[in-house]
């Protein structure tokens, strides 16, 4: 994992010292709510229906153990003992004090975090693969050049004020498992005659204009990286709209001017950025890359794994994952229990998880845009000790990308642009579906609700998609189908009329169950849905 | 009738306007009828309280209830942790917001 240097250390430490005195002159009164918002923001620090909300980032999603118990420690001592991981790969506090955040911006510059650029016009968190350096499949481990993209996009004097938030997620393998499509940019690092480089894919998004992102070029030489992506940016820093909010992101820039002239335009910058020389040299790119360094794996290691734990066994099949290195797996943690609230944690289950980090899997923990966590080098002679663990503290729902591994937004529970609550509908669905033979039978489906248009429950991407809407003060859902966030992504197609709380549980129903009567071999409901076409879906939700 | 509500400048909490000051609680909120911009302009200036905005609402025996289900959530709190709500002991408290 990547430790601050000096001047990462004294940046963030610098801006907690700001922020406690801008919280100082709030407080007292010498500053107005207007003067102060943004300030705030800046340190991801939102006015909720509640109360304060604080969004802390965590860097492509890669924390350690020590990392981990700070935000137990932080839901425990400033908040109401839980937190929110969201899919953005962060996590949200819903209860926060003002007067307590400059104390908890303290604490987490402790254990090398903060929550800069969690909000605001700004290069938000960048997003990776949860299975970075673990994965079989990644042509690189995508995280060292997500951690320079950290770097470079931290206080970028240029880019503070873009016309529009700006996400970028880095991955490294064919098989998407970061949405990588759905980001403004989406960087893929692919091998061409064995040299390293990287696919950018821009303009992307979900939100009130869902857009999946064009190829712009198929290449970059990684020692073009960050030139070309400062491109990419200044591009759309220079003619994105600022004039109406609705259409200054990057996606709707591109669409209008079309993806070969925005290239274009890019192709032209860069050759300008170029000459700059902002591109790392190779010691730095190789100071950064020995902080990802595999970790020291046992060689030798039994592949097998007792099964005789039926409950085990079903765990073991559903969230247990494939590891490049004999011996080892990656394992899922689901933050789905059946009647849960997905995504959220307490401080005692993120302590558990700290603890079999630390223990079993080289003090390294992911968090996922599903709202889950991945503890991703377990030992397989370890596996029945950590389900054992992860059971005892109500973490071993064995329902990995089943229909109840469900993507939900906070919703109208706590966010004050919601127009709708998620949450509940989550809940119900989960219920209907309790039934884990029922759910495995089912297989892959991923479904996920908005609780308004801004899309922070990707039901653009769902193989089933909910968005909440507010119909005449009363809330109402509507229903998509066919989304995909994964590497053939698509957009979700809205089926019809919406319906109420129950009645969009129904409609999920008739749903996977005309897609029993119409799925033909292993098919997963997605490619049913693909073959087949909307219409007898249609007919069986509306008749 | 209409109420004022904001959030409280420290802890953030969900506030409402009294008639003579502000409280957590909806059922003590008071009908600001035509004055409800002048005493929010004043509260803001005054700055006991952050971003204030005025609501509809319907008089019950039980007091005022918003008329917007976002505002009722703001009044209770979330209906999915009745727990962390202002009537955690009441289980049939998520009812009054649906």
């Amino acid at each position: 994992m990547y430790k601050y240097d000096q001047y990462d250390q004294a940046i963030v430490d610098a801006r907690v010292a700001e922020f406690s005195d801008q919280v100082r002159r709030r407080l007292a009164g010498d500053i107005t709510e207007d003067q102060f918002k943004p300030l705030r923001l800046m340190n991801g620090l939102y006015l909720q229906l509640h109360a304060y909300m604080l969004r802390v980032a965590i860097p492509y999603g890669t924390l350690d153990s020590k990392q981990m118990r700070m935000l137990a420690h932080i839901a425990r001592t400033y908040d109401r003992d839980y937190g929110h991981f969201t899919t953005r790969q962060n996590i949200q506090y819903n209860w926060i004090k003002l007067e307590d955040a400059p104390a908890i911006l303290a604490d987490l510059a402790k254990v090398e975090m903060h929550a800069i650029q969690t909000s605001g016009n700004c290069i938000r968190n960048i997003s990776s693969d949860q299975y970075a350096g673990a994965a079989a499949d990644e042509v690189a481990d995508p995280r060292p050049w997500a951690e320079l993209l950290r770097q470079w996009s931290t206080f970028h004097p240029e880019f503070s004020y873009l016309p529009r938030k700006f996400k970028i997620a880095v991955i490294a393998s064919d098989e998407d498992r970061a949405a990588m499509k759905l980001h403004d940019i989406g960087i893929q690092l692919v091998k061409r005659d064995g040299k390293l480089g990287a696919a950018f894919y821009v303009g992307g998004g979900m939100g009130r204009t869902p857009m999946v992102a064009p190829l712009i070029k198929d290449f970059v030489p990684i020692e073009d990286y960050l030139s070309y992506s400062e491109a990419c940016l200044r591009v759309y820093n220079r003619y994105g709209r600022r004039d109406n909010i609705y259409k200054a992101r990057i996606k709707i820039l591109i669409h209008e001017l079309g993806a070969d002239e925005y290239a274009r335009q890019v192709e032209e910058e860069f050759a300008h950025v170029k000459t700059l020389g902002i591109d790392p040299p190779a010691a730095e790119l190789e100071r950064i890359a020995a902080f990802f360094a595999p970790p020291a794996f046992e060689v030798g290691l039994a592949d097998t794994v007792d099964r005789n734990d039926p409950d085990f066994a079903v765990w073991l099949d559903q969230n247990v994952k494939a590891h490049k290195q004999p011996g080892y797996a990656i394992v899922n943690i689901s933050l789905k229990p059946v009647g849960g609230i997905p995504g959220d944690a307490s401080s005692a289950q993120i302590d558990v998880m700290a603890d079999l980090a630390e223990k079993y899997s080289f003090d390294e923990l992911r968090v996922t845009h599903a709202q889950n966590i991945v503890l991703p080098h377990v030992a397989k002679r370890d596996l029945y000790a950590v389900w054992q663990a992860l059971n005892e503290a109500d973490l071993a729902a064995p329902n990995l990308d089943l229909i109840s591994d469900i993507i939900a937004c906070p919703g109208l529970d706590y966010c004050s642009l919601a127009n709708a609550r998620s949450i509940p509908v989550a809940q119900k669905i989960a219920q209907r579906f309790a039934d884990l033979d029922r759910q495995r039978t089912l297989g892959e489906l991923k479904l996920k609700i908005s609780g308004c248009i801004n899309a922070c429950g990707h039901h653009h991407a769902g193989h089933i998609g909910i968005l909440g809407v507010d119909r005449k003060g009363t809330e109402n859902y509507q229903l998509l189908l066919g989304g995909s966030g994964a590497e053939d992504t698509s957009l979700g197609k809205i089926t019809g009329p919406g319906f109420d709380e129950d009645g969009i549980v129904d409609a999920v129903e008739r749903v996977t169950d005309k897609y029993l009567a119409l799925r033909e071999g292993e098919e997963r409901f997605l490619d049913t849905y693909r073959r087949v076409g909307f219409d007898p879906f249609k007919e069986a939700i509306y008749g | 009738m209409k109420l004022l509500t904001g959030n409280d400048l420290a802890s953030g909490a969900v506030t409402w306007w009294t008639g003579d000051g502000w409280s957590l609680h909806v059922e003590d909120a008071a009908d600001v009828g035509e004055h409800g911009e002048a005493i929010l302009t004043a509260e803001e200036g005054a700055r006991r309280v952050n971003a204030p905005y005025l609501i509809e609402a319907v008089a019950t025996p039980d007091g005022p209830r918003p008329a917007h289900i976002k505002d009722r959530i703001r009044a209770l709190g979330p209906t999915v942790r009745l727990d962390l709500t202002l009537k955690p002991a009441d289980p049939d408290a998520g009812s009054w917001v649906i």
